[in-house]
């Protein structure tokens, strides 16, 4: 053969974390570009089911005004809810997944990629279009401000504790609705204070409170939740 | 004198140890609920806000006491069986979570029945009510997870895993109602000192502690049916049915 | 440095299956090792053990004289595994594939290393296609182009020739023998003889 072959010198001992979340990142990225499809169906079910609620209530203005910031949250969770098996899922059937176990990049860096990328892919999208949805509510501007931003905050806090949930049901008979049984009780938190952010704005209140425990509870997520996702990983390898 | 810490971590020996203690639990768990129940009941004093219906806290506080107290020893169990590899561990924490979900259930059942004549609603969506549910379906996910894998230790490892991340429930339900504010009281029970009638407490918590008993004689035989199910092809298990 | 991989009493089991005990050897560069045996013995879970994703019930393995258990990072740098599933993604090309498998391990080749090596594998033309447009062989070949490219030092590689013709296998065989010649080792799970003769043999379900 041609090639000139490196000589077998050992690759690096450390893989860094930096690289593992890069790779992780622009690759599932890729894959979701490729298929736009699975992607659309996350935003096209929050919008089209955003949408049946004032067609079953009937469009009384100030009943929407109510319920506007508490549907849309619960369309963002089923929403974000439908997209969390496409995670792990396809990496853990095509042998992927054990490729990156096995990779010298330390765990936490692919894992956080990964999770990045699906935020970015489902979760932005979302907080993107809900000001939009809000509007079919008759939410104010105020309102749609505190809603988009607890989306924003909220989101990255529901693909976290998604991507746990996901990660120790890979291989597991049961399938959507164990998932269900184990994820959405998990959101209930996110719902409570991420509703309740819109809410309080639109009783005049501050929604700085709210938008707080949120951000708090994105830091913690975020510090706390990829390690019991390795964790969760290795044994799904095992 | 070197201490044989893993000597009843042996299956066998285990199994033959929770026979053995278990009947006495279940009598404590008796003795000590019929007294409870009696001081609670019958001796007690008229509440003088609610009447008689308070008196449903005799089941409720320790119901839901013992639901988070199960949780919490299940996750440790849970975090013992993914330290040290151990099986028993996880049987341990298998054979807790019925019984703490049952806890749960009945916490909320009987808060249910008691908010109807004292808040006028059997249902309201508080800070405490709410993280209790969301313990209960913890509970439900728990079990469900452990049962959902063809080789069960696997099933132990994740359902242990589950237990541990959500742990960080319970401290939410025993602080809501200092954070929020909700429709339950703040606590009358703290561990400085508590500003109930004396009989009142007493019989909370008897049967608090007949509650625990209880929960320890049911894991112990809950476990025993696990080890024999997980371990009989084992030539033990076959010389105890021959 | 030469590498050397030790296996002392191995032991696991799936469910309440004890799959295997006792397992011990050693490799040294410039050898590899052959597992055989019957479907179901075990050979699969074996080379996954050594890799370090099915955890042991007991024995250990060494990497250099050091636990994998207790420090699995520079094995893991040296480690190239290959098991029953291909790790390719349908989405991408053969040399996204590629590409992204080496970047993974943490090894950076430039774009014109990598359409060598596929042309090399005689996936030149079809190097841009997704890896749906590809036959199994075609796949595998792609797992070809990454050994000839990963200076990883131990191959643990699981009926690496399967759903490859004969020229895919003399493929195969020549980059094992350049693997040997540079002093990297490897196990490889096998039904068939794989040319150089192996250093050991260890038979599973015997």
């Amino acid at each position: 053969m041609s090639v000139a072959v490196s000589p077998l010198v050992p690759a690096q001992p450390e893989g860094s974390f930096a690289a593992g979340f890069a790779w992780a990142f622009a690759r599932d990225l890729k894959l979701a570009m490729r298929h736009p499809g699975e992607t659309l169906l996350a935003v096209a079910f929050f919008v089209l089911v955003a949408s049946l609620f004032p067609l079953g209530i009937g469009a009384e203005p100030q009943l929407l005004q109510r319920i506007g910031p508490g549907v849309i949250w619960v369309c963002a969770l089923l929403a974000a809810f439908l997209s969390l098996p496409a995670m792990f899922a396809a990496d853990y059937t095509d042998g992927s997944l054990e490729q990156m176990t096995l990779s010298p990049h330390p765990m936490g860096g692919w894992v956080g990629g990964k999770i990045a990328a699906h935020w970015f892919a489902s979760g932005l999208p979302l907080t993107v279009l809900s000001p939009l949805l809000g509007l079919q509510y008759g939410l104010d501007g105020a309102t749609l401000a505190a809603l988009a931003a607890a989306l924003l905050v909220g989101t990255p806090v529901l693909s976290l504790l998604g991507a746990a949930c996901t990660a120790l049901t890979l291989g597991a008979r049961g399938g959507g609705m164990l998932l269900a049984l184990l994820a959405l009780p998990l959101f209930v938190p996110v719902l409570v204070f991420g509703a309740g952010a819109a809410e309080a704005q639109a009783s005049g209140l501050s929604a700085a409170p709210h938008l707080s425990i949120l951000g708090a509870g994105l830091i913690v997520a975020g510090m706390a939740v990829p390690p019991a996702v390795c964790a969760a990983v290795r044994i799904a390898m095992d | 004198m070197k201490i044989a810490w893993f000597y009843f971590a042996s299956p066998p020996t285990f199994y033959r140890l929770a026979g053995w203690l278990a009947p006495w639990f279940f009598a404590l768990a008796a003795i000590l609920g019929a007294a409870g129940l009696y001081i609670g009941l019958f001796v007690a004093p008229t509440d003088a806000q609610q009447g008689e219906v308070y008196r449903i806290i005799f089941v409720h506080v320790p119901a839901s006491w013992m639901s988070m107290f199960i949780y919490f020893v299940m996750a440790c169990y849970g975090a013992v069986s993914l330290t040290f590899n151990t099986r028993l561990a996880a049987m341990m924490a298998r054979a807790l979570a019925p019984t703490g979900a049952m806890f749960t259930f009945v916490a909320l059942w009987t808060g249910s029945f008691w908010g109807r004549p004292t808040w006028g609603t059997y249902w309201v969506w508080d800070a405490r009510i709410t993280s209790e549910l969301v313990l209960l379906f913890l509970y439900f996910g728990f079990i469900a997870l452990a049962n959902a894998f063809e080789d069960p230790r696997r099933g132990d490892r994740a359902a242990a895993l589950l237990a541990l991340i959500g742990i960080v429930n319970l401290p939410i339900i025993y602080f809501s109602v200092v954070w929020w504010n909700t429709l339950h009281q703040g606590s009358s029970v703290k561990f400085t000192g508590t500003t109930m009638q004396v009989q009142m407490l007493w019989a909370m918590l008897l049967v608090a502690l007949s509650f625990w008993m209880y929960s320890i004689g049911a894991s112990l035989t809950r476990v025993r049916a696990i080890i024999l199910e997980r371990e009989g092809r084992t030539h033990w298990a076959r010389a105890l049915a021959a | 440095m030469t590498a050397r991989l030790e296996a002392r009493a191995l032991a696991c089991s799936r469910g309440t299956a004890r799959l295997f005990r006792e397992i011990s050897f050693g490799i040294a560069a410039g050898e590899w090792l052959a597992v055989r045996g019957p479907n179901g013995s075990g050979k699969t879970t074996l080379l996954r053990c050594v890799a370090g994703l099915t955890r042991l019930d007991g024995g250990a393995v060494l990497w250099d004289g050091e636990s994998i258990g207790a420090h699995c990072a520079p094995f893991h740098a040296n480690l190239l595994y290959a098991g029953h599933l291909p790790g390719i993604k349908d989405d991408l090309s053969a040399e996204e594939n590629l590409q992204c498998a080496l970047q993974l391990r943490g090894v950076s080749a430039p774009p014109a290393a990598l359409a060598a090596a596929l042309a090399d594998v005689g996936l030149g033309k079809r190097r841009r296609l997704p890896a749906r447009r590809l036959s199994a062989g075609q796949r595998r070949r792609i797992g070809l182009a990454r050994l000839m490219l990963d200076p990883a030092q131990c191959w643990v590689l699981d009926e690496p020739l399967t759903a490859l013709d004969d020229e895919g296998q003399r493929m195969f065989s020549t980059l094992l023998e350049r693997h040997l010649a540079r002093g990297g080792l490897a196990i490889l799970a096998t039904h068939q003889d794989v040319a150089p003769a192996p250093a050991r043999l260890l038979r599973m379900g015997a």
